[in-house]
């Protein structure tokens, strides 16, 4: 009998070690096809008109063989019971208000941005990425009023930055404005493009919303790609007005900021006044969407993404709310937007692409759905991240000097990504807090909460 | 007695006709809902009772017909009205029969979105919420107060802070109904409230539906399947079939009516005229049939 088992659990383990060998010949041979086109042909100019293929088969072959280990590692290590190390992992998954991190994540992020100039290493560069942090982080703020709480995904939020931008640049070239009166003008005419936006896409859903956004925010960039007299086209507009502070400018004359405060001046110091700008942006952003949260209208909104017809059935008008979704997401973009084009002095439609909407999209995703400490993260990991993947310098110790290590920053970012939304896959931090609470405060997971339409 | 919903009806639905296509799902039907009463509208699977729903409150835009609603001198012609001004100004509430809660929120957030628009009166249209003036505090004070009252009717006061969908089933569907009561309607509209209950629910059930007639003396118009509910607490059942009215009466009337058993079991003619003969015995043990053939078909479902 116990002959017969032992007999038995052998043939199996035969049996499973050949299937494990040829699912890893399998991987072994796809990734022959795959690379005997990319890495084993290789065109090379041998002088003139003339140009030549030289085969590498040896790469090909090194590049099959670590497809072919790495999967049976694989097996062995992770997808085998038995030596599975797989519960390695398992406390990434756990989200982290059960670490009760949650909590203290907030203020103590906060406390580090505000100190984050007075660090004896806060360089030029560091101010500078700190600032488009803060700028993706405003921007992520804003976009999660319409595809985290309202559920209407908007590929086209773009749009609302650069209208955010002209509006700043153009108020200022043609009338002469300065940025605090532009910052308010900028946030309400981005909130009407918003309303424009809302209208068409009220009865759309899905798939067919996130298309139309997406035109949108292509029919704006090339309205100002191509309405040369007003936009200035594609060389832009330059010499928009850089922020003063409260009237004093930041030069080296004797009205400037450095004489008048009596410091020694450098030009850091406009750099330190725009990054507590966009942290200053950024707070009010936070403040405001929080607050509307809590408020009848963010219920709306986040009733809204759980069910329409619901919602409807009990006497809201789902009209009013999406729209003031679109609206409120929109004048959020065109606040940061005229800050950016107050930041950088310079802008031109190359700036408002399909891939930045794609970018802050990112970050609300990766973030969570609807947790600002999400968007924090996620913007501190997506912008800061793919900065400081261009720091990969010992990366030429391993690949010789020519190398250059920003060229692997976004393969080694792509992966990243895809790794975080395999461990978690409803983003950084996935619960939701009530907005109301009788006895106390309770954590809504991740599974229960609606996705939204789109 | 009789008829007494046609004295000083709170609705009533007049030549309601709606038509998909070729298909004629609701085909001229008339009747009215008494003020305080509690109404049961009934048929077989497919006779045209969720489009009648759906006519009344707004979902669909019926094809023929006139439905009013009269709430103290003021007139609402609901095949007018938006859905969602049919809930806010007209203060008519339904539920559903696949329950819609809003699952990723709290049962105490949940009640507080169906006082939306006293909320968003109260709030100033978000500006004054926005800057946390007085009035908006006490309006959602109230909203709250309001919502424990429901969540206590309904007994659900200890699980407030969770989130619906993690609600048994039975739960979800008493708080759909409590959800729809914090809109303040004058008349409930219940797409099969008892549905997947077992008998012990239902009467749980029976108990809320009575409770909210004879507390809030508001109108109650339900589809159901289970006969203990239709019979047990209904002054009035209307019976479609094949989207015509078959029958319209008190619940006795309608449980007698000839019409009503042979739609029900399909019982031919001559089955139902010796029937009719042999007297009112018989005609009751059809009707027990009816009801064990009811409740084999509420057991098999989900």
């Amino acid at each position: 009998m116990a002959v017969a088992e032992t007999k038995a659990i052998a043939s199996s383990r035969r049996w499973e070690s050949g299937v494990v060998l040829r699912d890893c010949l399998l991987a072994a041979l796809v990734a022959a096809v795959l690379f005997v086109p990319i890495l084993g042909v290789r065109t090379e100019w041998i002088g003139g008109a003339n140009i030549t293929l030289r085969y590498r088969w040896p790469a090909v072959i090194i590049a099959c063989a670590v497809v072919f280990v790495g999967r049976l590692l694989l097996h062995l290590l992770i997808w085998n019971r038995s030596t599975a190390i797989a519960p390695v992992f398992a406390p990434l998954s756990r989200p982290l208000a059960n670490l009760e991190l949650g909590k203290y994540l907030g203020p103590v992020v906060l406390l580090c941005a505000l100190v984050l100039p007075f660090l004896p290493f806060s360089d030029r560069y560091v101010m500078d990425v700190s600032i488009l942090i803060a700028t993706y982080v405003m921007l992520g703020w804003g976009l999660q009023v319409v595809v985290g709480l309202a559920g209407l995904l908007d590929l086209g939020y773009v749009a609302f930055y650069a209208v955010g931008a002209y509006s700043y640049a153009l108020l200022a070239y043609y009338f002469g404005f300065s940025f605090w009166i532009c910052l308010p003008l900028a946030g309400i005419l981005a909130a009407c493009w918003g309303l424009i936006l809302g209208f068409p896409v009220l009865r759309l859903r899905g798939d067919y919303l996130a298309i139309v956004t997406l035109a949108f925010g292509e029919i704006i960039r090339l309205v100002l790609l191509n309405w040369h007299e007003f936009t200035g086209g594609p060389n832009g507009i330059s010499n928009v007005p850089r922020p003063t502070f409260f009237g004093i400018p930041f030069t080296r004359t004797e009205e400037g900021f450095a004489a008048t405060f009596g410091l020694e001046y450098s030009n850091l110091h406009r750099l330190i006044f725009l990054y507590y700008l966009a942290i200053a942006l950024a707070l009010v952003t936070f403040y405001v969407t929080n607050r509307l949260r809590g408020l009848p209208i963010g219920r709306a909104w986040e009733a809204l993404r759980e069910d329409e017809v619901a919602c409807r059935s009990l006497g809201l008008n789902t009209t009013n709310t999406k729209l003031t979704a679109f609206a409120i997401g929109a004048m959020f973009g065109g606040f940061a937007g005229s800050f950016f084009a107050t930041k950088q002095g310079f802008i031109s439609p190359e700036s408002f692409n399909f891939l930045e909407s794609a970018t802050i999209l990112a970050i609300v995703v990766l973030g969570g759905m609807s947790s600002q400490l999400g968007v924090v993260l996620a913007a501190v990991v997506m912008v800061g991240g793919l900065e400081a993947l261009r720091q990969l310098y010992f990366l030429k110790l391993v690949f010789g000097q020519d190398f250059d290590p920003s060229q692997l920053r976004m393969l080694l970012f792509g992966t990243a990504m895809v790794l975080v939304m395999l461990w978690r896959p409803r983003g950084l931090v996935s619960t939701r807090e009530a907005t109301v609470f009788l006895k106390e405060k309770k954590k809504v997971s991740a599974d229960l909460v609606g996705q939204g339409h789109g | 007695m009789a008829e007494s919903w046609n004295d000083n009806p709170i609705l009533t639905v007049e030549h309601l006709t709606m038509r998909f296509g070729g298909l004629v799902a609701v085909d001229d039907v008339s009747f009215s809902v008494g003020r305080s009463d509690i109404t049961a509208l009934i048929g077989p699977n497919g006779a045209g009772k969720t489009t009648v729903f759906n006519c009344l409150t707004g979902f669909y835009k019926p094809t023929e017909g006139r439905i009013t609603l009269r709430n103290g001198d003021r007139q609402f012609l609901l095949e007018r009205m938006d859905d969602f001004r049919i809930s806010s100004t007209a203060k008519v509430a339904r539920t559903f029969q696949n329950i819609r809660l809003f699952s990723g929120m709290t049962l105490l957030e949940n009640l507080m979105i169906s006082q939306h628009n006293y909320l968003m009166r109260a709030s100033g249209y978000t500006l004054a919420g926005i800057f946390g003036l007085r009035g908006y505090k006490t309006a959602e004070k109230a909203a709250i107060e309001k919502s424990k009252y429901w969540l206590d009717r309904v007994g659900l006061t200890d699980r407030a802070d969770d989130p619906a969908g993690d609600l048994p089933y039975g739960a979800q569907r008493r708080l759909e109904i409590a959800r729809a009561m914090c809109t303040d309607p004058v008349l409930l509209c219940l797409d099969e409230p008892a549905a997947g209950l077992n008998p012990r629910e239902s009467e749980e059930l029976n108990r809320l539906l009575r409770y909210i007639r004879e507390t809030h003396r508001i109108g109650i118009l339900l589809i159901e399947h289970d006969m203990s509910v239709v019979m047990g607490i209904s002054d009035h059942v209307v019976v479609l079939d094949y989207g015509q009215k078959l029958s319209d009466g008190s619940a006795t009337a309608v449980r007698t009516d000839p019409a009503v058993i042979r739609a029900y079991l399909g019982v031919d003619e001559e089955e139902l005229e010796a029937a009719a003969r042999q007297g009112d015995e018989a005609i009751k043990a059809i009707v027990r049939d009816v009801k064990a053939v009811e409740s084999e078909a509420a057991k098999g479902k989900p």
